[in-house]
């Protein structure tokens, strides 16, 4: 629980103000620019706990099975996200497959593991080797992640392959539109002040 | 006005993890608690987001001439820029789609290239031009970037799935990469701005 006496300076306009107490799910804004300083997130970390987890599954099935498949005179070709990645490369666009791998499968899926090895032990009570570090990348990682971006792109390509043949949605397709809604959820409530606090306790 | 900055007390906030260490004038340290490096006002902000926007604006001009897409059927190839395929789709699909690729592909990458002109510029001008909503316009700069990623999601998935040898087959075309380069490049420039620049220029008493 903050003490109230403590000092945190906004992030985007650098002014000096005191913590204050929140009531559960508030948030505390800047007196300047408005920007957010902190959320209370009752329970916060229980939850993004067992978001993360969720994500994990739906995040293995997405990669695990075809997102949509093209019929054609009886002939199903199916796509999986990296069987296209697989295609780009092999057609010699190795910067574009590099980036769709990073941005859809390798980010998030190291924002996933990283909560998951913050979250876990701390839900114990216990404070995992190298967290100071982790979290540092975790910030980084976290704007490279664009699974929502990604879904939306499915979307589009549906209905430009719409005229070309018949659509076979595949179970990727619905996982991935699970996974993009527990993903920012899990990011949203994986509360970095909230994580300090624990882990200064657990130490 | 003089506001009671972080700055203006000797402290600095860390980027990683957001606490407050006492650090003097252009004096680096490491944060006590995540292990950063703890700078006032991110290093080289205003020279490094301008070498990330110049190089953006570079490979803008690549990305939209072009073609993105190579359609090769029975009745020979065809090549589509950005624009074609958002034509294509106004025309073929719904114009719904054509004006979200439209947004995400055309315009988002150009008006996040102005808006960073614009807030770069005021900065080393120390505009005191309206700060609040020139930070307002920083949010909505670092928010959207990534959707531009679109059109590249979109070529990837017609890549895989049209390889009908009958029909036709699509590739990539070197636009695409281009155009890639343009979404990295200019989330690499709003990562580099530091919005807190922006406030800076309305103190009285800076040193
Ligand atoms: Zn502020
Ligand atoms: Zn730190």
């Amino acid at each position: 629980m903050p003490d109230g006496n403590q000092l945190i300076a906004c992030h985007e306009c650098d002014l000096l103000q005191r913590e204050v107490a929140l009531p559960e799910g508030g948030v505390a804004r800047c007196a300047r620019c408005g920007g957010i300083l902190f959320r209370s997130h009752p329970q916060g970390l229980e939850r993004a706990l067992a978001f993360t987890l969720a994500a994990l599954v739906l995040f293995i099935i997405s990669n695990t099975f075809p997102i949509v498949g093209l019929e054609v005179n009886g002939d199903l070709i199916q796509a999986t996200l990296l069987g296209t990645v697989h295609m780009l490369y092999r057609d010699g666009m190795w910067i574009v497959a590099g980036l769709v791998m990073f941005t859809t499968v390798l980010a998030p899926l190291a924002h996933i593991l990283g909560m998951l090895y913050i979250l876990a032990p701390l839900r114990f009570g216990r404070r995992p080797p190298n967290s100071a570090a982790l979290i540092r990348v975790l910030t980084e990682v976290k704007y490279w992640g664009m699974v929502e971006v990604f879904v939306l792109g499915v979307l589009v390509s549906l209905v430009k392959l719409a005229d070309l043949a018949k659509i076979v949605p595949g179970i990727a397709l619905w996982s991935f539109a699970g996974l993009m809604i527990l993903f920012t959820a899990a990011t949203v409530a994986f509360d970095q002040r909230q994580v300090w606090q624990k882990l200064g306790e657990v130490a | 006005m003089s506001a009671v900055t972080a700055a203006s007390r000797g402290l600095s906030a860390c980027h990683g993890c957001g606490l407050l260490t006492q650090t003097g004038h252009h004096h680096a340290t490491h944060c006590p608690r995540c292990g950063a490096g703890v700078h006032a006002r991110k290093p080289d902000s205003i020279a490094r987001t301008w070498a990330f926007l110049i190089a953006a604006m570079i490979m803008y001009i690549p990305a939209n001439v072009l073609p993105i897409m190579i359609t090769e059927s029975l009745f020979g190839a065809q090549a589509d820029t950005i624009m074609s395929g958002v034509a294509y789709l106004w025309h073929h699909g719904s114009w719904h789609l054509a004006l979200i690729v439209f947004i995400a592909s055309v315009a988002v990458p150009m008006l996040k290239i102005m808006a960073l002109i614009v807030l770069v510029v005021s900065v080393q001008f120390r505009s005191a031009w309206d700060p609040l909503q020139r930070t307002k316009l920083y949010r909505v700069v670092e928010l959207v970037g990534k959707w531009s990623m679109l059109d590249i999601y979109v070529v990837a998935l017609m890549v895989a799935l049209v390889q009908l040898k009958a029909l036709a087959t699509i590739s990539a075309g070197p636009g695409a990469v281009a155009f890639g380069a343009v979404v990295v490049l200019t989330m690499f420039a709003a990562m580099s701005f530091d919005p807190r620049l922006i406030w800076d220029a309305t103190e009285n008493n800076d040193g």
